[in-house]
């Protein structure tokens, strides 16, 4: 998508006007792009002050370009960290609430929206409110997770966690097929404060679902002594891999090595939060790996209502299907928040690897299918072929967030690639 | 360290003050609008390492008059600075000034004339304090008269080759000059103009300055591609030039 960014450090200067904000730009669908190449769209990466921060309570208020990056740099040495965060440390505050992103501890946080305290926001009809969980709570709770088509945000206040040192205790186990491992998930939930894990689903037969659980907490003093987790080092990824390097072939290599790295059944130890949360942002533009055709992304959420031979059936339809990912995603989630259109949903979420071929909307479809009649939901931040109608189809609490937006921006004034794509908006 | 930052509300400057209170230096800031800096200094304190105020006095580069008590408010809340580090410039493109004279001339004075007279305040204080570092940024548009950047450059150029003089004359007495030479970096200065190849982010720009600073290094290109690329350009005949619109 061509267009051009509207690049300030002063966001109530430049947000007249304007249809959406884009923080650093990262997600995989299509939802921080502008729905016509004219569209006036502001980054807020240089609106990155923090307002306040208050050291007594954890409370923290920042521009909307604040990055969890900067926040992490400054603040986990002295034993701040967010309350949630998502697997890349590429994030704003804002895209954090825009999309209400969950982690590793959704089980027990819930998502970033839940510890949200106030925002302040620019309305489409140019004028600027402060809203919260107490104040205008019908904008607020359309604005978390609402991918900012209710109002453009412009500073995020939220309570920070007091941890105990700034590294994590992890454990990690291997387990030889899915089954086992959603019982290992199962178990590991009610004891770690946070759980992930990737598995392989390019391997078939009985070999499917192998992987690797982390679980994890804040190592105590005591655990980690004094000494402070190093920056670490971030590799580049030095070129374009041509289209054909991501094939069946080379995902199962990729697989086997990843499964065999971890030799001995479970391991335990020290890990930074870098190694524990951010995986993959050691490898800075790793997108690349994937070619020029690009990739994007696919993740649902099983509700455990649907039981566990649901998530079975998914996870053999994707191989079927054949997306050819390197790894899957599977955590999960907790309740249901209390943002209308706020992703997770008490079950099980799948997030995996997509490269973009002719055949991905014919995948897409087949998995929302799926989906649908499960019960389940998308991720919006991730996706960018999902039909409308499918989109209607899995998200009973649409009316109500349609009803905040024709309150809040009655003329659509507001909108994003994506939501021309799904809720019909004018381009 | 206790640096002065001129221009640390925005952009690189801004950059470079979060990276210098992060690691526990004491920081003051130089520029204006008061209100930017209030708000500024309230960002450096909350990412403080050791959780300490940032304090600040109002100084514009139109109004040299005010030079002389700014530097005094910044030695008495750092108990004299050691470290100068000057972002704050000013930029126009070639259409805005061909209709604009007026802003030609505010450019040339500010980025040429009133930072070099800021630098002489500077380096007195420093040398007579036994040496310091003074870390000013020119720009990599000071290195060959280039269409887009004609009248911007040669205010540059200028500023490059004072602080190239200032480092032969004062290193040996213990003032450490360091001209930086950013390329294309995305900030509020370049907002609205096309980024070319390599433009950098603040950040990495601010990283590659203070380790440029703690090793003492008189000259620094970033992001480093930039080296390479004026490298290049400073080879390109005229006849190259004069068709180019780089």
């Amino acid at each position: 998508m061509e267009g051009r960014e509207i690049l300030s450090e002063n966001l109530e200067r430049v947000t007249p006007g304007t249809v959406l904000m884009r923080g650093l730009g990262r997600s995989y669908g299509d939802s921080s792009l502008p729905a016509h190449p004219e569209d006036k769209v502001v980054a807020t990466r240089l609106a990155n002050r923090i307002i306040a921060f208050d050291p007594s309570t954890g409370v923290l208020r920042g521009e909307a370009g604040v990055s969890l990056v900067e926040l992490n740099r400054s603040f986990l040495p002295r034993g701040w960290f967010t309350p949630v965060t998502p697997g890349t440390k590429y994030v704003t505050l804002g895209g954090m609430v825009a999309s209400d992103v969950h982690g590793k501890n959704h089980h027990v946080a819930g998502c970033f929206g839940a510890h949200v305290r106030a925002l302040k926001m620019r309305l489409a009809d140019d004028s600027i409110v402060e809203c919260g969980p107490d104040a205008e709570p019908e904008l607020f709770w359309a604005t978390v997770g609402g991918m900012g088509l209710t109002g453009h945000v412009l500073e995020v206040e939220f309570k920070m966690d007091k941890v105990t040192s700034p590294w994590i205790w992890r454990e990690s186990t291997r387990v030889r097929d899915l089954g086992e491992y959603l019982d290992a998930l199962n178990a590991a939930a009610p004891r770690w404060p946070m759980t992930v894990g990737w598995i392989d689903c390019v391997c078939k037969g009985s070999g499917m679902g192998r992987g690797i659980l982390d679980a994890g907490r804040w190592a105590t003093r005591e655990e980690a002594g004094d000494a402070l987790p190093k920056g670490g080092l971030s590799i580049k990824f030095p070129v374009d891999l041509p289209g054909w390097a991501v094939n069946d072939f080379t995902v199962g290599l990729f697989n086997t090595a990843y499964y065999w790295k971890q030799f001995e059944s479970r391991i335990t130890g020290l890990a930074t939060s870098n190694q524990f949360f951010y995986p993959l942002d050691g490898i800075l533009e790793w997108n690349r790996g994937y070619g020029k055709r690009g990739f994007t992304q696919y993740q649902c959420v099983i509700p455990r209502r649907a039981g566990v031979h649901a998530v079975t059936e998914f996870m053999q339809l994707l191989t079927k299907l054949g997306g050819a990912s390197p790894l899957s995603v599977i955590k999960d989630c907790g309740p249901e928040g209390k943002g209308l259109l706020s992703f997770p949903l008490e079950g099980t979420s799948v997030a995996v690897d997509m490269v973009v071929t002719p055949e991905l909307q014919k995948i897409v479809d087949r998995l929302n299918e799926f989906v649908i009649e499960v019960g389940g939901r998308i991720y919006l931040t991730k996706d960018r072929f999902t039909r409308p109608e499918h989109f209607r189809a899995m998200e009973p609490r649409l009316p109500a967030f349609l009803a905040a937006r024709e309150k809040y921006d009655p003329e659509r004034k507001l909108r994003s690639a994506q939501s021309v794509r799904l809720f019909g908006d004018k381009a | 360290m206790k640096a002065v930052v001129l221009g640390g509300t925005s952009g690189m400057g801004r950059a470079i003050a979060q990276k210098l209170v992060e690691r526990g230096d004491s920081v003051f800031l130089l520029g204006f609008p008061e209100a930017d800096l209030e708000k500024s200094a309230a960002d450096l304190k909350a990412r403080h390492a050791k959780g300490e105020t940032a304090k600040y006095a109002v100084l514009d580069l139109e109004k040299p008059e005010g030079f002389a008590a700014a530097l005094d408010a910044a030695d008495k809340a750092l108990d004299d600075f050691d470290t100068m580090i000057v972002t704050a410039a000013m930029f126009a493109t070639p259409e805005q000034m061909e209709d604009n004279i007026e802003l030609l001339r505010r450019l040339v004075t500010v980025n040429y004339a009133n930072t070099v007279v800021f630098c002489e305040h500077v380096k007195k204080r420093l040398l007579a304090r036994g040496g310091g570092k003074l870390t000013v940024f020119s720009s990599v548009a000071g290195e060959r008269g280039r269409k887009p950047v004609g009248v911007y450059g040669s205010s540059k150029a200028g500023l490059s080759i004072y602080l190239e003089a200032l480092d032969h004359k004062h290193n040996a007495q213990g003032l450490d000059v360091l001209c930086v030479k950013p390329g294309f970096v995305k900030t509020g200065m370049t907002a609205g103009l096309k980024p070319p190849p390599f433009a950098g982010e603040p950040d990495q720009v601010a990283r590659d300055v203070l380790a440029a600073m703690d090793a003492k290094k008189p000259v620094l290109y970033t992001p480093f591609m930039w080296a390479l690329v004026m490298f290049i350009i400073r080879l390109l005949p005229r006849f190259v030039m004069r068709k180019i619109n780089f």
